[in-house]
């Protein structure tokens, strides 16, 4: 954002000239709101960069939301639950159920990880939401760590990852079944074996690229949508009053994505459970 | 439903993969953040750690506890279910001992009515029997008077007959007659007198 903060403190408020303000700032790009801004520089070596970014804080943000959440939530552990118990239980029996519905009461080890990746991805997707200050520093702007295909790409990889680990570990070469499914012919595998090694390579491919298009796509529609209304509001009165349409355009996709935040945090841990499916019974 | 998904998925790569083409101007100018790879070790390395960090709280510490507290719930419902089954188990015992108990003792009542009717029964029917003896032994005894006191009526009455008799007969013929044909002559008159009456 190219914002001048201190000029608009200083400045005696002007509703029009601010509105101007935020729509240049608005206008100057949707996908300014990804911009990746180092807070605390870190750098090792040669060019190894660890800083601490925005990124970072809002990665940080979604661990310590979850855990004060969840400190809260069991705080008292009680035989019957209160409210905040009782939305952690809910979730719990959620992703329990995901988890056993998909690979019976051997999936219980993987319990605790589809469960971590639910909430992270949920929790990174949804605090992304919330609206930034106006006129606040760029670092300060919330921020979604999921719109970004690296993140996701790790923790597609994580995911896929254990599978890999597992079952060979599992399995050792009977492992390799899942290249060869059970009942095809002889001669398909020619055919079928390279087809199925594609498709376990896309798998990581596919996870990643559908949560972080996910994303980018809801977030880059909700700032052209406000970028649509503050470019109006600050064009004179005449066009002041469409800037309503996209305001309620800008509701109607934020609803939406809460579905999305909490839908597409639902399709990687089920898809991450069926794929784990896969290292426990190679031979589908 | 696995298929569709994966054609969805490389769709959604395909998109990716036109952004990846679009030329990249440069990391100030309108190039997509996501791109830019001077960014990717402070995101792994961050992600990793907050990553490793939520996974370590949540499987050490939260999720036993909420798993803990459901188990423990389970389980206390299921006592609660089975102390509940003992509790009603117990009361249809009780329920059938008291049915039992009702019916013994509506059992035991009738017998003891009936006994009781028996006895009264048979006491009654001694009684009836001895006031039947009682009375047929005064019906006996006082039938014994009356043929008594009509025997002594019937003398009384031959005795009669026979004075009066033997005065008419003395006065008649001036001769006493005597006891002997006087009795004689009067039994013969009550035969005939008796055989008339038959």
């Amino acid at each position: 954002m190219s914002l001048d903060v201190t000029a608009m403190l200083d400045a005696p408020f002007d509703v029009a000239s601010w509105l101007l303000g935020l729509a240049r700032g608005m206008a100057a790009g949707p996908m300014e709101q990804f911009e990746i801004v180092p807070i605390v520089p870190l750098t090792f070596g040669e060019g190894v960069d660890l800083s601490f970014t925005n990124a970072s804080l809002w990665m940080l943000i979604s661990f310590g939301t979850a855990l004060l959440f969840f400190t809260w939530a069991t705080r008292r552990a009680a035989l019957v639950p209160g409210k905040a118990q009782g939305s952690a239980e809910v979730v719990y029996e959620f992703i329990s159920k995901m988890v056993r519905d998909t690979m019976g009461e051997e999936g219980r080890r993987f319990f605790p990880f589809v469960f971590t990746l639910f909430i992270f991805v949920f929790l990174s997707n949804f605090l992304g939401l919330l609206p930034s200050l106006p006129g606040s520093p760029a670092a300060a702007h919330s921020f979604t760590p999921t719109s970004h295909i690296i993140v996701t790409f790790t923790l597609a990889v994580l995911s896929v990852g254990l599978v890999l680990v597992y079952g060979l570990y599992k399995h050792g070469f009977g492992f390799l079944k899942l290249f060869a499914p059970h009942g095809v012919p002889l001669w398909l595998l020619p055919l079928i074996t390279p087809i199925e090694i594609i498709s376990f390579l896309s798998r990581p491919i596919s996870l990643a690229v559908r949560l972080f298009a996910n994303m980018l796509a809801g977030h880059v529609v909700l700032k052209v949508f406000a970028g649509f209304v503050a470019v109006l509001l600050a064009s004179g009165p005449l066009l002041m009053g469409i800037a309503i349409l996209p305001l309620i355009g800008i509701v109607g996709v934020f609803i939406l994505e809460f579905l999305v935040a909490f839908l597409q945090a639902f399709v990687f841990a089920i898809l991450t459970c069926i794929y784990l499916q896969d290292a426990l019974h190679p031979a589908h | 439903m696995r298929a569709l998904l994966a054609s969805g998925a490389s769709s959604l790569f395909l998109f990716g993969a036109a952004f990846a083409a679009e030329p990249v101007p440069g990391e100030q100018e309108g190039g997509l953040p996501q791109l830019d790879a001077s960014t990717y070790a402070s995101q792994i390395f961050w992600l990793l750690l907050t990553f490793g960090a939520l996974y370590f709280v949540l499987s050490r510490i939260f999720l036993p506890r909420l798993g803990g507290v459901i188990e423990e719930r389970r389980n206390r419902i299921a006592d609660d279910y089975d102390q509940a089954a003992e509790f009603k188990r117990q009361a249809e015992e009780a329920q059938a001992g008291y049915e039992k108990a009702l019916a013994d003792a509506k059992a035991r009542a009738a017998s003891i009515a009936a006994e009781t009717r028996a006895s009264i029964d048979a006491e009654i029917a001694e009684m009836e029997e001895e006031n039947d003896a009682r009375l047929d032994a005064k019906i006996h005894a006082a039938e014994a008077r009356i043929a008594e006191t009509a025997e002594r009526a019937r003398d009384a009455v031959f005795q009669a007959a026979r004075e009066t008799t033997r005065e008419i007969v003395s006065s008649l013929t001036g001769e006493a007659p005597s006891e002997a044909d006087v009795d004689d002559a009067l039994t013969t008159a009550r035969e005939d007198i008796h055989a008339r009456a038959a």
